[in-house]
């Protein structure tokens, strides 16, 4: 699945408490979530983001809590994609759980600026910056998760493998 | 082959003879929990995923304890979604307000339900907080959760070690909390990420309990999977009465991989505060003395515990809080409350002017319970201070350990506890 969008540029260590605030956790309806998606730095962020855009950030994105409410709420706000530097650990069990797509490609994210367009292929890991007509490389997804992914998520992978046996 | 305490402790999970870092393991959970905000996502994936029985019903938690007392309607519901699959299911452990009741990562390890040994999986980020027990406790999604609520299992990257090490002897008044921040303003906020972090060293061996929650507890601020500490003499006897189940005890190989190791001299660590917004912007209290502040929180999954208390009323008693100063203190347990009470420390901070609430994580998340307006500033002993963590995106949060918030209470400013008085930690 190929995604298209506008980029949204943020730096280092953008932690869960920025991408959702806690006073919102009490649902987790994607579309409620989303309005409130990165309040704590961009309360607009909600406002200028059209589905399929997609988020470049610096160093340890989704730092803090394990809250899966965050990775729900960037889906919910209509981002397709995001593109770091590195992931907080938690963050990124979560995007594969949730359906946030992630990539790890810490040289795209210094060439790329906000309010370039961005073309992904998830498969092959291409990111083609459209603007620049640059092409990069993200990090491969590990096997292990790859067959997690292929598997139809992860109950699915966890009830086959482990129940009746 | 020579193997890490937390590639040990995967192993025995996974099954295996041996693991080494960077392998992927399917492992077998001894406890899985959850709290009033992350149970009811996972309670919702384990139901939309056909999943009709939990594993073991006596290997679940769920902690009613972030939003709780419940502030509105909303949260209330959250609680019941909790409460409904607690009877549908036979959980075992259910815990809310009252009796029994408490912070997730303060009541189980008081509960002896993380013993050494133990794989933990909790949808909460400061779940490495069993760490303390020599248990590989790690915080997961609530997807992760549901998963591991019907299978018994979890996934796990086996993660490198990265060891600390904290030789000699605490000055007075310097506690767990300092040590930690600390050791996180020196690695940084992803210093550890993806990494198990092993605490050891001589001022680590004399070192209670609850000063290691404190340091377990924080782990995660360095992107740690686990802070891990030794089972010795104070573990066993914490868990003596306690435990319900027997220890299995781990150590690290002499030769293990350890991918890097940080030297802190305990003895030049002084009473800190990790200034707004990152857990790593660590400064000595008196470079920033006199920044003044509105309120003061004393309590959470981090230095919500007995010792924490202590200390903090033993700076507080006989003393007045500021005059304008908020000091919300919040035992972690009703168990903890109980013991401040029979000890007459309550009584003490509230003769100090500060307002006593229940067991909850209310103000660390901005939740309720002592929300900051824009511009406002407050020094707590909680473990995050992003932007807006304590409410409005413009009010600030600065960490620190119990000592210099009560110390800081009194003067209405950042304060070195060792300024206001001559006095050595209880």
């Amino acid at each position: 699945m190929t995604v298209e969008g506008t980029v949204h540029k943020f730096n280092d260590d953008i932690d869960t408490d920025i991408i959702i605030p806690a006073p919102y956790l009490v649902t987790s309806d994607p579309a409620e979530l989303g309005a409130h998606a990165m309040e704590g730095i961009d309360p607009e962020f909600h406002n200028n983001v059209k589905p399929g855009d997609i988020i470049v950030a610096g160093r340890n994105f989704g730092c803090g809590s394990s809250r899966e409410h965050a990775p729900i709420a960037l889906v919910g706000a209509g981002v397709a994609c995001v593109i770091a530097k590195s992931f907080a650990r938690i963050f990124y069990r979560n995007a594969f759980n949730t359906g946030l797509l992630i990539l790890e490609a810490p040289e795209a994210v210094e060439d790329i600026e906000a309010g370039h367009r961005l073309k992904v292929e998830p498969s092959e890991g291409v990111i083609h910056n459209l603007t620049t007509d640059r092409v990069y490389h993200a990090e491969p997804v590990p096997p292990f998760m790859q067959v997690l992914l292929n598997s139809g998520g992860l109950m699915k992978f966890m009830m086959e493998r482990t129940l009746d046996g | 082959m020579s193997m890490t305490l937390a590639e040990k402790i995967l192993a025995a999970h996974a099954g295996k003879e041996s693991v080494k870092a960077g392998e992927f393991v399917l492992a077998r959970v001894d406890f899985a929990f959850a709290n009033d905000i992350t149970a009811p996502v996972a309670i919702r994936v384990f139901e939309e995923a056909g999943a009709s029985k939990v594993f073991d019903p006596d290997r679940i938690g769920f902690i009613a304890d972030h939003f709780t007392p419940c502030k509105d309607i909303k949260t209330a519901a959250q609680v019941n979604i909790m409460r409904r699959f607690v009877q549908e299911y036979g959980i075992m452990h259910y815990y809310e307000v009252g009796a029994g009741g408490g912070v997730e990562h303060a009541l189980l390890p008081e509960l002896g339900l993380i013993v050494p040994g133990d794989l933990v999986v909790g949808a909460d980020s400061h779940t490495c907080t069993g760490g303390a027990l020599s248990a590989f406790a790690t915080g997961v999604g609530s997807t992760d959760l549901a998963a591991a609520m019907a299978t018994g299992k979890a996934w796990f990257k086996v993660p490198r070690t990265i060891r600390a090490v904290f030789e000699g002897k605490c000055p007075t008044w310097v506690g767990g909390k300092d040590l930690v921040l600390t050791l996180i303003g020196k690695i940084g906020v992803e210093g550890a990420r993806y990494m198990a972090i092993e605490l050891v060293g001589s001022a680590i061996e004399s070192l209670s309990m609850d000063g290691r929650f404190t340091m377990a507890n924080m782990a995660i601020e360095a992107g740690g999977k686990t802070g891990l500490f030794e089972t010795d003499e104070t573990t066993m006897k914490y868990l003596e009465d306690r435990a319900r189940k027997k220890p299995v005890v781990y150590k690290s190989d002499p030769d293990a991989a350890i991918e890097r190791v940080v030297t802190i001299d305990a003895y030049s660590v002084e009473p800190v505060v990790a200034l707004p917004h990152s857990p790593a912007n660590v400064k000595p209290a008196r470079e920033v003395k006199d920044l003044p502040i509105q309120q003061v929180v004393i309590g959470s999954c981090t230095n919500g515990r007995i010792e924490d208390l202590r200390e903090a009323a033993k700076l507080l008693k006989g003393r007045k809080v500021a005059k304008g100063i908020r000091v919300i203190v919040l035992p972690a347990t009703q168990e903890i409350y109980r013991e401040a009470l029979s000890e007459g420390i309550i009584g003490d901070m509230v003769d100090a002017g500060a307002t006593i609430g229940p067991p909850t994580c209310g103000p660390c998340l901005g939740g309720h319970m002592g929300v900051l307006d824009e511009g406002e500033k407050a020094v707590s002993t909680t473990n995050r201070n992003f932007v807006g963590r304590m409410g409005h995106p413009r009010s600030e949060v600065i960490l620190a350990g119990p000592a210099v918030a009560a110390a800081s209470a009194i003067t209405g400013a950042v304060t070195d506890p060792r300024d206001i008085t001559s006095e050595v930690t209880p």
